[in-house]
């Protein structure tokens, strides 16, 4: 078996090692067990992506050239991770207040929640990113190639191009598999951090262990190798101030603005305080990764033979040495530095192209937007597999294009500087209050130009994208427009001129634009929270509540974020307003939070959008505006202590305000009850006491008259008997006396039980259970439960007014409760009516055909309550819906 | 910054902490510092400056700034952040 099956067979182990490990990943996040998952140092290690195959090969070949430059490339970063106090504590805290998805979706979030600058953004991210995948592709399809060219069985790895392609397609099936296996709120994904942390440990050691070989296995020992690299070629220190000033810039902005970095850095970032371990031993992981580099370089230019591409050094040393196995665990590094890398970026690009580009076009399309029917959570999913898999096919395309060739060996520094046209935007809208709109989206669009004009279309060489004449002589013999050296100013390193011209310009139109035009007032109130992010935890960006239709809004919620979830959201925030049921004031906060919810799973703009929809135009209070208009930081708290006073004076008024209105109401239906009940005693009492004076009267009727007379009295005293009973039974159960009877029974057959005694299966009244199994046993008094569900059935038989009645019932087992819901597809109970279905003699409608008293669901509240369970009104299920939850196990309850 | 009530000196242990945080803040410039003196170095040619004694001063001051750094970081425990209030 030659060297080259070897390494495929390990090369497969190894992956489906890393697809077991983000597997169990996965697991353990899903039983919560998520402590030694998300701990400081699987963080520090997954920022490591930073490190790619681009500097786990090309650090070497680049001290092979040109001696310590390479070393900027780490310093940079470092220089960052040491200023975390700075910057990076401040971009995580607003990365995690405002629930960031993407580095499109801050700084769009930031400008007041602007699309086009979050397509803009999304844009360059792709263009600048798919080279650097191509590179990724390119690296692990030359070291095959480097071992194939030592093993004589394979005569040539044919076909490279297949070799690129079997890795894209792997590296989508990864991260389409372990990237969106759900839509987390918070966008984190814990298979893919446990794999990479995994491949960063796996890398380090790859490199350290080439490092060692190098240094005193053939370098004989730490002086001697000093000594043999002052002999060497690069014996001196001959790095060009302005590269390397300039690198140490470029790498330390494109650590904060490379999409797949602010992934890992801000949006998978668990825990604030992570920074601080990561602060020192992330620089520590760059010091090792690259101690080791300049020994391997000088090394091989010796050991090698003249021409030897010093890109595979790292390779191709152990391998000329017959380190067999060492070149091997070396390959490995390269492979998880380049698989990391794609991984990440892919989740990274994915989510901003399907938050910002896919899902805004989809809600146009469907018209009605928000509101319409759907699942709009598979729908995002979709289009985020689909982003994964474009990305890919992208990079891969692109290596195809550019025939793998040298053109790419210096398009990672290219990358650097596309992204780095993020950073004056990206600083200056958490430091700079005074930032806007058209500022950032001039000075990006100025840096992107001269990017792309003067560095990345050149990079292709002439005649391909700039004709040979435009870069001799610049466009139309202008020559003060040449490509590489603009403004007249020739002989800089091609590298050093675009990031001096674009990041000038850049942050010079940045700066200019946003002092002379004025920001919108959604703009100031996001950058005053963005800036002061330490300062307020609270949220002054003002929907105006009030007219908002909270069933709309938990309609669309539950598309978004699921059922349960929103729910349970919905619930929490009535409760925290003191309300009771499931749905809250549409207040200003809780449209805040609710909004941040959203963003979690589709974006800020696009969650904007949405909640626009369903509550109109987002209104700036007087207040709000006045927060912003207020520079110093007293009349901000003071202002903001006037506004929760206020605001809780508001809630409190409109809690007692609701609280009137139901006293009013019970009270009313006292005075109702006493005519109530005498009415209803009434009725049969006067046709007893009729029909009794006719027998009475009349000798003479005939047998037929006799028997039909009797029946009426007969009939109407059982009516009288059902009511009295029903009276009887609530006041016993109103009173507590009731006794129990528990008994342990399974709920299927008591459901079964209650639809047999309603007759509702033969009535036309279509039923559908969904989860109700054999194994769901209870022990609580089933005769009293089953009182309840007979009830509830014989309701939506009376009540439901479809053309094609269904009902529902639903079983849910949650948190130790046992959830029961009956939906019916009827035209509901109307919203006004909700408070009151569950008071004694309340009828929704006054449908004579009902004939019942009203007595119903007022029974069943209270024999819930004795249950030690619940039935409440549930809103926005397209229907009459009631729930009943009961603890599962009542003997704990009871006792 | 927020100015309300104040004390216009601090105990002694929030003002060590203050100090601290100030030096955490300086730890960057004093890494940009130590790197930027290469440039002065001298380009190559006879006097020019070995790559051996080039990669020990990078290398050593890359120690120093993570030593100091893991150093700061002990001293700035939780308590500041708690406060929730910068620049004092």
């Amino acid at each position: 078996m030659g060297a080259l099956n070897v390494l495929i067979a390990v090369c497969l182990t190894y992956v489906a090692m890393l697809f077991v490990v983000a597997f169990m990943a996965e697991r353990a996040a899903l039983r919560g067990r998520t402590t030694w998952l998300r701990s400081p140092l699987v963080y520090t290690l997954s920022l490591s992506i930073y490190c790619t195959a681009w500097t786990f090969y090309g650090a070497v070949g680049n001290a092979a050239r040109s001696g310590m430059e390479f070393v900027t490339i780490y310093i940079g970063p470092t220089l960052v991770m040491l200023g975390w106090w700075w910057g990076l504590r401040k971009l995580v805290r607003v990365g995690r207040t405002q629930r960031i998805t993407s580095i499109a979706d801050l700084i769009s979030s930031r400008y007041g929640k602007s699309p086009l600058l979050a397509v803009f953004v999304t844009m360059i991210a792709v263009i600048g990113t798919t080279p650097y995948i191509a590179l990724q592709l390119q690296s692990v399809t030359l070291s095959f190639a480097s071992f194939a060219r030592i093993d004589p069985q394979a005569v040539q790895l044919a076909d490279s191009d297949a070799t690129a392609l079997w890795v894209a397609a792997g590296l989508a099936l990864f991260t389409v598999l372990f990237g969106t296996r759900n839509l987390d709120a918070n966008e984190r994904h814990h298979g893919v951090v446990m794999a990479i942390a995994l491949e960063a440990v796996v890398k380090l050691f790859a490199l350290v262990a080439v490092g060692v070989f190098v240094v005193w296995g053939l370098g004989g020992g730490v002086s001697e190798t000093l000594a043999r690299i002052d002999a060497s070629d690069i014996g001196t220190w001959q790095v060009d101030n302005g590269r390397w000033t300039a690198l140490i810039l470029l790498s330390a902005a494109a650590f904060l603005t490379l999409p797949r970095m602010f992934q890992v850095l801000v949006v998978e970032n668990e825990d604030e305080n992570h920074l601080r371990t990561a602060s020192w031993a992330f620089p520590t992981y760059l010091m090792i990764m690259s101690l080791f580099v300049v020994p391997i370089a000088v090394v091989g230019l010796d050991v090698m033979p003249e021409g030897a591409n010093p890109d595979q050094f790292v390779l191709t040393v152990p391998l000329s040495q017959g380190q067999q196995s060492l070149a091997m665990l070396s390959f490995l590094g390269g492979f998880s530095s380049a698989t990391s890398m794609v991984i990440v970026a892919a989740i990274a690009l994915s989510t901003m192209v399907s938050n910002h580009i896919v899902m805004p076009i989809w809600l146009k399309i469907a018209k009605g937007g928000a509101v319409i029917s759907g699942d709009v959570r598979s729908v995002v999913l979709v289009s985020r597999r689909f982003s994964i898999a474009g990305v890919l096919a992208l990079g891969y395309a692109y290596y195809r294009f550019s025939g793998g060739g040298a053109a790419l060996t210096s398009i990672g520094l290219i990358s650097f500087a596309g992204v780095a046209q993020f950073l004056p935007a990206l600083m200056g809208g958490i430091f700079w209050r005074g930032s806007n709109h058209t500022g950032a989206l001039a000075g990006m669009l100025v840096g992107f130009l001269i990017w792309a004009y003067s560095l990345l279309l050149p990079s292709f060489g002439p005649g391909v994208f700039l004709p040979a004449g435009l870069l001799e002589h610049g466009p139309f013999g202008i020559g003060w427009l040449k490509p590489q050296a603009l403004f007249g100013i020739e002989g800089i390193d091609p590298v050093v001129h675009t990031v001096l011209w674009s990041m000038s310009l850049n942050t010079g139109a940045f700066v200019l634009f946003s002092i002379l035009s004025f920001p919108q007032p959604m703009e100031r109130l996001q950058g005053a929270q963005f800036v002061n992010v330490f300062q307020h935890s609270g949220n002054p960006q003002g929907w105006s509540g009030g007219l908002a239709q909270a069933e709309d809004l938990m309609v669309m919620a539950q598309r978004i974020l699921g059922p349960d979830e929103a729910q349970a959201l919905f619930q929490r925030a009535a409760v925290e307003q003191g309300l009771g049921g499931y749905l809250p004031d549409p207040t200003p906060d809780f449209l805040q939070k609710l909004e941040r919810e959203l963003s979690g799973s589709v974006g800020a703009a696009t969650a904007h959008a949405m909640v626009s929809q369903i509550m109109g135009r987002a209104t700036v209070s007087v207040e709000d505006l006045l927060a912003v208009a207020d520079e110093t930081a007293q009349m901000m708290e003071y202002s903001s202590q006037l506004e929760a006073k206020s605001a809780e004076l508001t809630r409190t008024a409109r809690q007692l305000r609701a609280a009137n209105e139901k006293l009013t109401q019970i009270s009313l239906q006292k005075d109702a009850f006493l005519s109530q009940i005498s009415h209803e005693l009434r009725t049969p009492m006067t046709s007893i006491r009729a029909f009794s004076e006719i027998l009475r009267d009349g000798d003479d009727l005939d047998q037929g008259l006799l028997a039909k007379y009797s029946d009426i009295i007969h009939q109407e005293a059982i009516r009288l008997t059902r009511l009295l009973d029903d009276l009887l039974d609530l006041s016993v159960l109103e009173n507590g006396q009731v006794s129990l009877n528990i008994r342990e029974g399974s709920l299927q057959d008591l459901i079964n039980q209650a639809l047999a005694s309603t007759g509702a299966e033969n009535s036309g009244l279509r039923i559908r259970r969904i989860g109700i199994s054999d194994d769901i046993v209870m022990e609580t008094d089933l005769d009293r439960l089953a009182q309840v569900f007979i009830n509830l059935i014989a309701n939506a038989q009376k009540y439901c007014d479809a053309q094609d009645p269904e009902l529902t019932i639903r079983v849910i087992e949650r948190d130790n409760y046992l959830i029961v819901d009956f939906v019916d597809n009827g035209s509901g109970i109307p919203a006004q009516a909700q408070d009151m279905v569950f008071e004694k003699f309340s009828r929704v409608s006054d449908h004579k055909a009902a004939g019942g008293a009203g007595l119903g669901l007022a029974i069943c509240r209270e024999i819930m309550l004795r249950l030690g369970g619940a039935i409440a009104y549930l809103p926005g299920q397209g229907g009459a819906a009631f729930r009943v939850s009961l603890p599962a196990k009542l003997k704990l309850a009871a006792q | 910054m927020s100015g309300e009530r104040s004390p216009l000196f601090l105990e002694r242990r929030s003002y060590r902490l203050r100090r601290v945080m100030d030096a955490a803040r300086l730890m960057p410039f004093l890494g940009a510092l130590l790197w930027a003196v290469p440039v002065l170095w001298p380009g190559q040619g006879e006097d020019g400056v070995s790559s051996s004694r080039a990669i020990l001063y990078i290398f050593l001051v890359w120690a120093v700034l993570v030593a100091l750094t893991f150093a700061l970081t002990f001293w700035l425990d939780d308590s500041v952040e708690t406060d929730g209030k910068e620049g004092r």
